[in-house]
């Protein structure tokens, strides 16, 4: 529990309040969304947006995400530039996709649905892949699939092990099967990762779903969820519609998944970066050779410049 | 919105029942076909088959998704839509093929993968993301063909081989047409349109590189049974051989990996636009968004 006191979220209030449905207008308060208990917002943002009273893990932005879990300042972008070309001039009733796109942009604050670079974790330095659920809803197109697969290939390239944190409801269906092909894409970047015994640590965030579950989220060498998380493949509603049953309580959440033994552990929030600086720890052996001192202090990083 | 569509039409052809499945090509193709059982977990999945037999002279294993050709038969086969035993089935065939050295043939004709409470409970999505893993570095030459329909992720976890070809009538999309219009139209009667949208046709795929040959239907697979059959089967021995004739050169499995990864990591549309974005925009600006664009 110590965990949370040594790093203070940044961000401001305006980030908290403006997600979280009804706010007393002030700003000092947000209501949990589900304990529905209103909590004040400057407690809501140092227990990292999860509930104090009911442990409700709210979803962050891919920003908020690399502010909580990577050392402050440590992270470097890349391939930021890296946008859909719309392949199929996709539009689905007059809502045309490459307008969605430029709307999507502007509202997420991000120019696509994975935010990828390096960055260090209590001072171990790893290449990540972050999504950002408010770029339509984080699925997985061809621009994702590109800057994906470049973080692995880099990752290779400066012997970094890699984290990716993930929601998302799936492929991205404006680009149909380029999208469908990116989870070969993700997959067979993961399987170069895995010849140079790069680990791969994958973070389940709520929602996770379709083809992200179905590609890189669940061939991890160590699978994380956050408390509650809702994972899986097919999404309940459709599961409801088909099967005509009644879904029993729990289903699809974080621990459902840990009881049927598809993930390895549940981290609450706060515990993230401490369990994931832990694993880097004992994974190094395997990339570094063994037993390096000093590898852990931050900026004496053996793995050279980012390119 | 219930005009039908050129794709939509493409898409009731693929999906016509008395066109040629899995066992059908098999059978006709690969001279004493054994089929083999089982994913030794949990359960044997007859939606998915899988066996070992010889192809044009020489021994293959041979996967596919399994239609029934009526409704008794379909619910047998839980209409072509495996469970995750079904694609475990087939990974044990993957590495079963790799430790013997045997090329893998892939047959593809699934509208998804199952969306069952068990398959959830088993890991649908680990069961997928498993082969996409496994086929990513198969050692051994593969081919797949879509036949039928190749819908989503459920058809992609037996589709990733060296070579992709396609029926000129079979369809291969991130999501059933249904789905999409449901999700994107709110509205599943639009379905012909997101199937226009879509682009899933074999001609579509071809023109974006993302299969390799289309095998032609002069007449469509369920009134020339036989001569699709026969078809299909003379184009997987031209991209078998082919591609054998570059894993048989010293180091030329690895030359094959090679060219695998190329292919599915050359497979995408996008731009970058670092100059332009840079500065413009808005950094971490709240906003909402719903999930409405996905499927899987
Ligand atoms: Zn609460």
């Amino acid at each position: 529990m110590p965990d949370f006191f040594r790093r203070k979220p940044t961000f401001n209030r305006e980030d908290v309040s403006a997600e979280d449905g009804p706010v007393v207008p002030d700003g000092l308060w947000v209501k949990c969304q589900k304990c529905k208990d209103l909590v004040y917002s400057k407690d809501f943002e140092r227990w990292f947006r999860v509930c104090p009273k009911c442990d409700f893990h709210a979803r962050l932005s891919a920003s908020q995400r690399i502010e909580y879990v990577l050392d402050s300042g440590s992270f470097e972008e890349w391939d930021r530039g890296i946008v859909t070309s719309d392949p199929l001039e996709f539009s689905a009733n007059g809502d045309v996709y490459r307008e969605k796109v430029k709307s999507t942009t502007r509202k997420a604050g991000q120019p696509e649905a994975l935010v990828t670079g390096r960055g260090r974790i209590r001072g171990y330095d790893a290449a990540v892949a972050v999504t950002e659920f408010r770029f339509l809803g984080a699925s997985m197109g061809s621009a994702f699939g590109e800057k994906f697969a470049r973080v692995v290939e880099r990752a290779v390239d400066q012997r970094l092990p890699f984290i990716s944190i993930s929601n998302s409801g799936g492929a991205r269906m404006h680009e149909s099967t380029f999208s469908l092909m990116q989870m070969a894409k993700t997959t067979a970047a993961l399987s170069r990762l895995g010849e140079h015994k790069l680990p791969h640590i994958s973070v389940l965030t709520d929602p996770c779903y379709g083809g992200v579950t179905a590609s890189y989220a669940m061939v991890a060498d160590v699978i994380i969820a956050e408390p509650g998380a809702m994972v899986g493949f097919a999404g309940p509603r459709v599961i409801e519609q088909i099967t005509r049953q009644k879904l029993p309580d729990g289903f699809q959440t974080a621990e459902f998944l840990l009881e049927h033994g598809m993930i390895d552990m549940i981290s609450r929030r706060s515990e993230l970066p401490g369990t994931l600086s832990l694993l880097l720890l004992h994974y190094a052996d395997a990339f570094l050779g063994r037993h390096q001192p000093g590898y852990a202090m931050s900026g004496q990083s053996r793995n050279g410049e980012a390119r | 919105m219930s005009t039908t569509t050129p794709a939509w039409e493409r898409v009731q052809l693929a999906r016509k029942a008395d066109r040629p499945h899995s066992l059908d090509y098999v059978n006709a193709l690969i001279n004493g076909f054994v089929e083999l059982h089982g994913d030794r977990r949990h359960s044997d999945d007859p939606a998915m088959i899988a066996g070992i037999g010889a192809f044009n002279g020489r021994t293959v294993m041979a996967i596919g998704h399994q239609k029934g050709s009526n409704t008794r038969e379909n619910l047998d086969r839980n209409f072509g839509m495996p469970n995750p035993d079904g694609y475990r089935k087939a990974l044990r065939i993957f590495r079963h093929a790799e430790k013997f050295g045997f090329p893998l043939i892939c047959f593809i004709d699934t509208p998804a993968a199952d969306p069952g409470l068990g398959s959830e409970e088993r890991g649908q999505a680990t069961a997928i993301a498993e082969n996409l893993l496994a086929l990513a570095s198969l050692r051994v030459p593969s081919v797949g063909v879509v036949i039928g329909e190749g819908g989503s992720g459920g058809a992609l976890a037996i589709s990733v081989t060296d070579r992709l070809l396609m029926l000129e009538n079979a369809v291969y999309a991130v999501a059933s047409p249904e789905a999409c219009a449901a999700i994107l139209w709110k509205d599943s009667n639009a379905a012909p349109q997101a199937a226009e949208a879509l682009k899933l046709t074999a001609q579509d795929l071809k023109r974006f590189g993302i299969i390799d040959e289309i095998v032609p239907e002069p007449e469509p697979a369920h009134d020339a049974s036989d001569a699709t059959i026969q078809r299909t089967g003379e184009a997987i021995e031209r991209h078998l051989g082919e591609i054998e004739a570059i894993a048989d050169r010293p180091a030329g499995i690895d030359r094959l990996l090679e060219l695998r990864y190329e292919k599915y990591r050359g497979i995408g549309a996008w731009v970058d636009e670092q100059e332009e974005l840079i500065g413009e925009l808005p950094v971490g600006v709240p906003g909402t968004s719903t999930p409405e664009s996905t499927s899987d």
